[in-house]
């Protein structure tokens, strides 16, 4: 982030009249204080993650270790929790699962803390291709949870390999009627992108016109904008070929191994789910260790293999990465192949041209 | 007349009257006041704002957020709902109306089962009612499977997804609404008026369409709006049974306050449906009082 | 039905289309199979795996709370200005902004509050969703109530008053227990408007305490699951029998 850049979002940021959140703040604050001898298990956490997206005992287990009782709430999609989060006043959340380019808006609006390293010393555990991502160089406020890039899932039994995003956009006429897209808006938009040849982060009106009019041409041919069941469309064999998360793609393998994941030639995004910890927390001190937790490398391999996606832990990786890629081959991309992919960024003030676009399209 | 005879004279008991007044509708008014009206006037003061940067609201009073709404894409959904709605209302009439009708000409004890029977599914939680359509009409549904077993069809339609079924659910969701305020109206027609237009020798089609009909418009209409509006401001069914496809002016209005975070925009959103509700209930007033004029006359 | 001629059309008509998604569910949920279109066997193991689910336990309980706080409050506010309405102050006006937030469309009763909690800075939780769950709870027990007193006779009331009885007491002794059956019928009614209730409860509520029509939301989302047709089925049941208690008792009052 350019500084400049970052000195008009803070000014914008502070001269917001959000009741009662906290002002100011950017990714050149300290460090948390906190407290070494906090005794941890008079903290309560409430914590805020994807549906499926944590391992089912993942509260029970914390407690019995660290000693905090946990509360995990869920939420759909990232758009869901930054509302709760940015509402103003309390949200009542202590750590939030948000994708990165979302903690990078929290952080610009002075929504989240900055990580102390000193109280998360697992943060030595992560791949040093996961330290580096474009949206948080150094995981200053923002510590990647799961990683992955976003690609085609499809059923190799009924078609032959996708090769290109047009094969969702533009599917051929037996698979007209019989493909999904996702429904968020960047991944929404993901596909026209990289098919147009376009960044997945551009600000360009008139990119994103031509993005507009390719997703629109597509609507037709869809069955549906769907982000939580287009897995078992495959499964039923409602739908041939989905937009979908590698890692989600897994859990359709799971139930039929015919299907299998592909990222189209025209290449793909990066992307990374990652853990914040908000301004308002009271439990500052749990929620560190919280995130210590899962970045311990046996914890966090327990939570790749619960949830089927890679996480960014070279510990955790290491241990159970090969067995996993046997059942589910993407568990074995390398960062360096996922680096390939274009990191996923804040759009800044073009955020709500997005937002338009999304409706012209889905409303088309 | 009998207060002048109470005890400490006529300023006493008025001011027992007001206290009462006072006791009983006091806290409701309140309460009403508080939590629904200030709500709803802080809705119209928020459609004049800006937005904030990351949601809230700036205070710079600006009325782009109404011109916004005159933009091709909102005037689309809105569109595409008064379409969507309009079709779910005149198929819940078709259906709710004859209905109505003949709960009313049932002898006089399975009346009110039959009311109970409608109105039951109503008090059932609805997104369950809107999941049985899921449930129904998904490729592998019964519906699906029995008219595949049964040769009709050769592969399974694909039903689900498409505006039919967001039709379908809102139809189902809000029928009894439709049924209870026509009943009420047929219920309280006068026999003697219909004896009298059949005695003077008007067939039972003509009695039915110039007495009938004219007398039970009102109850109609209040119903048509109860079904009509809900289904506006509907975002649960186009979402479940739309597959995402169908955008209505409720999915627009949930998503500014709960995704894009932009709730002056949703505020005029919000407005316009209110504004169309009290539009139509005006209307609905208007027609009903001349009708209850003519028919009085 | 004979009178009825081709009217019993429609009317089975009707009935079929309200009813045959319900009993699809009712069957499905008994269903032995976890492919839910699939009919292998009667099996009550989906209700058995709904006792388990601790999500759901959590949202009914946190639904129970919502619902008995809003139906006793609401009842009392809806009992008091109906009365207020129909016996004292007697004004039109005042009666359709009793029952307004009855008629005011949920989705932008939800926003609305959603607003000024944020405002006021009322942090959400089940607390705010009471709050709004008696708005226009009151509003439902109000028109019921108003409908009631509309039957019944002013003068009895007048009399006890001419006797010598004060506001309080015939309020008490004579309008209450006429009222009784009502304010019962309208009670049941908001608290089962309260329990299905979802679009205001999914905008006020606090992120850890999700009411059962929230978690059933979730769920959905995910697609279709024997589970929920069981938790379906369980939920259609208490509806069906809270209304039906309301509509005998409304009947006893018809009687009296």
């Amino acid at each position: 982030m350019r500084r400049s850049k970052a000195g008009v979002l803070l000014a914008t940021a502070s001269s917001m009249a959000i009741v009662l959140s906290a002002c100011g703040g950017g990714s050149d604050s300290a460090p948390a204080e906190l407290d070494p001898n906090a005794d941890l298990t008079k903290q309560t956490l409430t914590v805020s993650n994807w549906a499926g997206y944590y391992p089912e005992d993942l509260a029970a287990k914390f407690q019995e270790s660290v000693g905090t009782p946990l509360t995990i709430s869920e939420h759909a999609t990232n758009e869901e929790i930054m509302a709760k989060l940015t509402a103003g006043g309390e949200s009542g959340f202590d750590v939030a699962f948000v994708s990165g380019q979302f903690a990078q808006a929290l952080n610009e609006a002075g929504l989240v803390e900055t990580i102390n390293p000193e109280f998360v010393p697992n943060l030595k555990n992560l791949y040093p291709e996961a330290q580096e991502l474009a949206y948080d160089p150094g995981n200053k406020f923002s510590v990647p949870y799961a990683w992955g890039t976003t690609g085609i899932c499809y059923r190799s039994d009924l078609i032959p390999e996708p090769t290109s995003w047009n094969d969702i956009l533009q599917p051929s006429a037996d698979n007209k009627g019989k493909v999904t897209a996702l429904a968020t808006e960047r991944w929404l938009m993901l596909p026209a992108q990289k098919a147009l040849g376009f960044s997945a982060n551009t600000k360009d009106e008139a990119e994103m016109e031509k993005v507009k009019e390719a997703l629109i041409a597509a609507k037709p041919n869809l069955l549906a904008y769907d982000d939580t069941t287009f897995y078992s469309r495959l499964v039923s064999g409602e739908a041939n070929a989905v937009v979908a998360w590698d890692g989600w793609c897994n859990y359709g393998t799971a139930e039929n191994p015919d299907i299998k994941f592909v990222v189209p030639s025209e290449g793909s995004d990066l992307w990374a789910d990652t853990m914040v910890v908000l301004k308002t927390s009271k439990n500052k001190e749990a929620a560190h260790a919280f995130i210590n937790y899962i970045l311990d490398p046996v914890n966090h391999a327990w939570v790749a293999e619960n949830i089927l996606y890679k996480v960014p832990n070279k510990a955790a990786m290491d241990a159970v990465g090969a067995q996993l890629a046997a059942t589910y081959p993407n568990m074995g991309t390398t960062p360096a192949e996922l680096l390939k992919g274009e990191s996923l960024v804040d759009l800044g003030e073009a955020g709500p041209m997005y937002t338009k676009i999304a409706t012209e399209v889905t409303s088309s | 007349m009998l207060t002048a005879s109470r005890t400490s004279g006529r300023g006493a008991a008025r001011r027992r009257a007001l206290t009462a007044q006072a006791v009983f509708t006091g806290p409701g008014l309140i309460y009403i006041t508080l939590f629904m009206s200030i709500p709803v006037l802080l809705v119209l003061v928020y459609s004049f704002f800006e937005r904030g940067r990351f949601g809230g609201i700036t205070w710079n009073f600006t009325l782009d957020n109404y011109a916004r709404v005159l933009e091709p894409v909102y005037l689309n959904v809105f569109g595409d709902s008064l379409v969507i709605a309009g079709v779910t209302t005149i198929i819940a009439l078709a259906i709710g109306y004859p209905t109505a009708y003949a709960i009313a000409r049932l002898p006089t004890q399975w009346r009110s089962i039959a009311l109970v029977m409608v109105v039951l599914p109503f008090w059932t939680n609805f997104l369950i009612r809107t999941y049985a359509w899921i449930v129904l009409l998904n490729s592998e549904g019964p519906i699906n499977s029995s008219l595949v077993d049964l040769g009709v069809i050769s592969a399974p339609i694909g039903m689900l997804y498409t505006p039919g079924a967001v039709i379908a659910g809102l139809t189902y969701a809000y029928l009894p609404l439709v049924i209870l305020p026509v009943y009420a109206s047929v219920e309280r027609l006068d026999r003697q008026l219909l004896e009298a237009a059949s005695n003077l020798g008007a067939s039972r089609a003509r009695v039915f369409l110039d007495v009938t009909l004219p007398l039970t418009l009102p109850g109609a209409m209040i119903g048509a709006i109860f079904v009509f509006v809900p289904s506006l401001g509907n975002f649960v069914v186009p979402e479940l049974l739309g597959g995402g496809k169908t955008v209505m002016v409720g999915n627009l209005i949930r998503d500014q306050f709960l995704e894009a975070r932009d709730w002056p925009f949703g505020a005029v959103l919000a407005l316009l449906v209110i504004a169309l509700l009290v539009f139509l209930f005006a209307m609905q007033a208007m027609i009903a009082r001349r009708i209850n004029g003519i028919s009085r006359a | 039905m004979r009178s009825l001629g081709w009217l019993r059309l429609p009317l089975i008509g009707a009935f079929t289309f309200l009813y045959i998604p319900i009993a699809v569910l009712v069957v499905m949920s008994f269903n032995a199979s976890k492919v839910p279109f699939v009919w292998t066997g009667f099996s009550t193991r989906w209700y058995g795996e709904l006792a388990s689910n601790d999500l759901i336990r959590e949202g009914l309980i946190n639904t129970l709370i919502v619902a008995v706080g809003a139906t006793v409050l609401a009842t009392i506010l809806g009992t008091l200005i109906a009365i207020g309405v129909a016996r004292y102050v007697r004004s039109s006006v005042l009666e359709a902004y009793s029952l307004a937030p009855a008629i005011i469309p949920d989705l932008v009763l939800a926003i609305g509050l959603l607003a000024f909690f944020s405002l006021v800075g009322v942090t959400l939780s089940l607390f705010s969703v009471l709050l709004a769950h008696v708005v226009f709870g009151m509003a439902f027990v109000a028109a019921v109530v108003i409908a009631r007193l509309g039957q019944t006779d002013p003068s009895l009331e007048e009399a006890s008053r001419d006797l010598g009885a004060s506001a309080v007491a015939t309020f008490i002794r004579v309008t209450l227990p006429s009222l009784g059956p009502a304010i019962l019928a309208g009670a049941l009614l908001v608290f089962t408007l309260s329990i299905d209730e979802f679009v205001v409860a999914f905008f006020t509520d606090g992120p850890s305490t999700p009411t059962l029509p929230i978690v059933i939301y979730s769920m959905v989302r995910f697609g279709v699951t024997p589970e929920i047709n069981a938790l379906a089925t369980l939920l259609l049941l208490v509806s069906f029998t809270i209304v039906i208690s309301a509509q005998r008792i409304t009947r006893l009052t018809d009687a009296v």
